[in-house]
């Protein structure tokens, strides 16, 4: 590959274009070493409420047509052209397969176009990298690590409608590890598929979260999967699920609950359900993400993900972050959702990390490993 | 004129087109598997364009196939063919991909007046077309494209994999039992196109199948 130059004379603060296709948000971001230019998202989750939830094929679609616009439009926004941008940086996985294969592809005849180095990078990690541009940093409310520099003993819980994680950033550019992780749906897609059944429509996070408001939540008490013994173990022994979730017999513990006041005639108390969904998804993230933390000296927690928004996962995340003396950092919600900002905000930290590009033969991995922080 | 040509629809291929070289090709390259297009496409530009010398500025417009194709194929191409345009902004055009098949056979000595060309679909189906043939003219599209099972297609000899795949059902042209879509034909299709003043559509997909998503019924109530 001739990607000149770049590679050995790291710019102080590269201008860096990121590009995300992932799921169903066609991303385009420009940062400047690690303040934020553009963060420009075309969705297509319009396209994906009749089905109630994302369709792979048709967010792939989407992001074919809204590819060249939204870069466009990031490009006017941000007052630069391509010839200015010095890196590009894409998500390479993980991802929905052909979803990502759309970006990525774009994103190597960019560089072939262009002759620019191309950094392929993972998106889980790029969701963390987020908190490094600067901003409203105070008050627990901005990103942790403004000016570019992460507190030393960091995590990040990531909960949205594709993850839901707690990692340990030891550095941003090549040491993440996961610690715990869903083992079936995401917490997102829990929230989707239980608002489906209440009839509460597509995206249900933000449904539940405002009908909860109205519930009880003590009214039901639904199951916290994995925290029984057999999984959690002890700090000394941990057992096979410490820090993992599992949300699909949550989702069944529902169904049934639904289905017994309708076998009874009754009216479905569909607040109270909804509270008492919300309070047993957002308990079980909260406690075991708060217990990784206190397990592996992480003083730090960044949360990220679409589910970021919904306001009983800020609140109890905050309430037991405090009490354990975790300081809660939370990027914009705008920067918390998927998008190419946060892609090209790790890509310029791989940059001034002096790491070398991907070139453009590497191939987009749906299942990355959170290890692999660029390819 | 230079036209850089892309298609994805079966293999990864790619070329350049000068009315000014002799058969018209100047460089290309195709993949034989159907399955590595986002590896393989972009180093593969990249090459083509280090040995024939030439850089974005030098081409006149770009070409792609659209179709059909598996999907996530297809669109490896799509995408590639737009961001370049875009890039160096030029204008880009999309031809049916399986006139590209189309072309080799008018081109050959198996031509025929009425033949099909048919590529896989997958799912035991064919992609395939109808296409007439007059003395020293272009192939010309008179049905589909299509997709649906071989046994379906009508009766008239077919060029391309679709067929091989399925000689014991169709007549399947021996000689173009294997051939897939590519680049270096479209280009040249497209190239003859021009040069005759006509225009070329855009580079929208031909899916030609909806995207399979179900949805969902009425949830069961338990009464
Ligand atoms: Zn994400």
């Amino acid at each position: 590959m001739n990607h000149p130059s770049h590679v050995n004379e790291p710019a102080v603060e590269p201008l860096v274009l990121g590009i995300e296709s992932s799921c169903d948000e066609t991303g385009v971001g420009i940062v400047r070493g690690t303040t934020l230019l553009t963060n420009t998202v075309s969705s297509s989750m319009d396209e994906h409420v009749r089905f109630g939830g994302v369709i792979p094929e048709i967010a792939s679609r989407a992001h074919l047509d809204a590819f060249v616009p939204t870069l466009g439009e990031a490009l006017h926004e941000a007052g630069v052209t391509l010839d200015d941008i010095d890196a590009i940086a894409v998500t390479s996985g993980p991802g929905l397969a052909g979803a990502l294969m759309v970006g990525v592809c774009a994103a190597k005849a960019l560089a072939v176009a262009t002759g620019k180095p191309l950094y392929a990078i993972n998106h889980l990690v790029a969701h963390v990298g987020v908190g490094l541009l600067d901003g409203d940093a105070g008050s627990g409310t901005g990103g942790p690590g403004p000016g570019g520099r992460l507190p030393e003993n960091l995590g990040a819980l990531l909960v949205s409608g594709g993850h839901t994680e707690i990692l340990r950033i030891r550095s941003i550019t090549d040491d993440v590890e996961m610690l715990g992780s869903t083992i079936d749906d995401a917490a997102g897609e829990a929230y989707d598929k239980v608002a489906r059944l209440l009839g509460l429509g597509y995206p249900g996070g933000p449904a539940i979260d405002k009908l909860a408001k109205q519930g009880d939540a003590k009214a039901i008490r639904f199951p916290r999967g994995l925290t029984q013994p057999k999984y959690m173990g002890t700090a000394e022994e941990p057992g096979p699920h410490r820090y993992d979730w599992s949300f699909s017999g949550l989702k069944t513990a529902v169904a049934r609950c639904v289905e017994q006041f309708e076998a009874r005639g009754e009216d479905v108390p569909v607040a109270d359900v909804a509270a008492a969904f919300q309070e047993a998804v957002v308990d079980v993230i909260t406690s075991k993400a708060v217990l990784a933390c206190k397990e592996n000296g992480i003083t730090d927690l960044l949360l990220g993900g679409g589910v970021a928004a919904n306001s009983r996962l800020r609140e109890l995340t905050g309430q037991r972050c405090e009490a354990a003396g975790i300081t809660l950092h939370v990027p914009p919600l705008a920067l918390c959702t998927d998008n190419g900002a946060m892609v090209a905000a790790l890509g310029s930290q791989l940059i001034m990390a002096g790491i070398g590009p991907s070139g453009v033969a590497f191939a987009p991995d749906s299942s990355l490993p959170v290890t692999t922080v660029s390819v | 004129m230079l036209i850089l040509a892309i298609d994805t629809s079966a293999v990864a291929s790619a070329a350049l087109i000068s009315d000014d070289a002799m058969e018209g090709v100047v460089e290309s390259f195709a993949t034989e598997d159907t399955r590595s297009h986002a590896e393989v496409l972009a180093p593969g530009i990249e090459k083509l364009l280090g040995d024939a010398g030439v850089s974005g500025a030098d081409i006149d417009l770009i070409v792609t196939g659209v179709g059909p194709g598996p999907f996530t194929g297809l669109r490896s191409g799509i995408a590639t063919a737009r961001t370049l345009a875009f890039a160096w902004n030029k204008p880009l055009f999309g031809l049916m991909s399986l006139d590209a098949i189309a072309l080799e056979v008018a081109e050959s000595t198996e031509a025929q007046a009425e033949f099909l060309v048919a590529t896989d679909a997958r799912r035991k189906e064919v992609y395939w077309a109808r296409y007439t043939l007059r003395d020293g003219q272009l192939p010309q599209l008179v049905d589909g494209p299509h997709v649906g099972s071989a046994s379906e297609l009508p009766d008239l000899p077919v060029f391309g994999a679709g067929g091989g795949i399925y000689a014991d059902v169709v007549k399947a042209n021996r000689e173009f039992s294997s051939t897939q879509p590519d680049a270096a034909s479209l280009g040249q299709f497209a190239m003859a196109l021009l040069t005759a003043g006509e225009e070329l559509p855009d580079s929208t997909p031909l899916y030609l199948r909806e995207s399979d998503a179900q949805l969902p019924g009425p949830r069961k109530r338990a009464l």
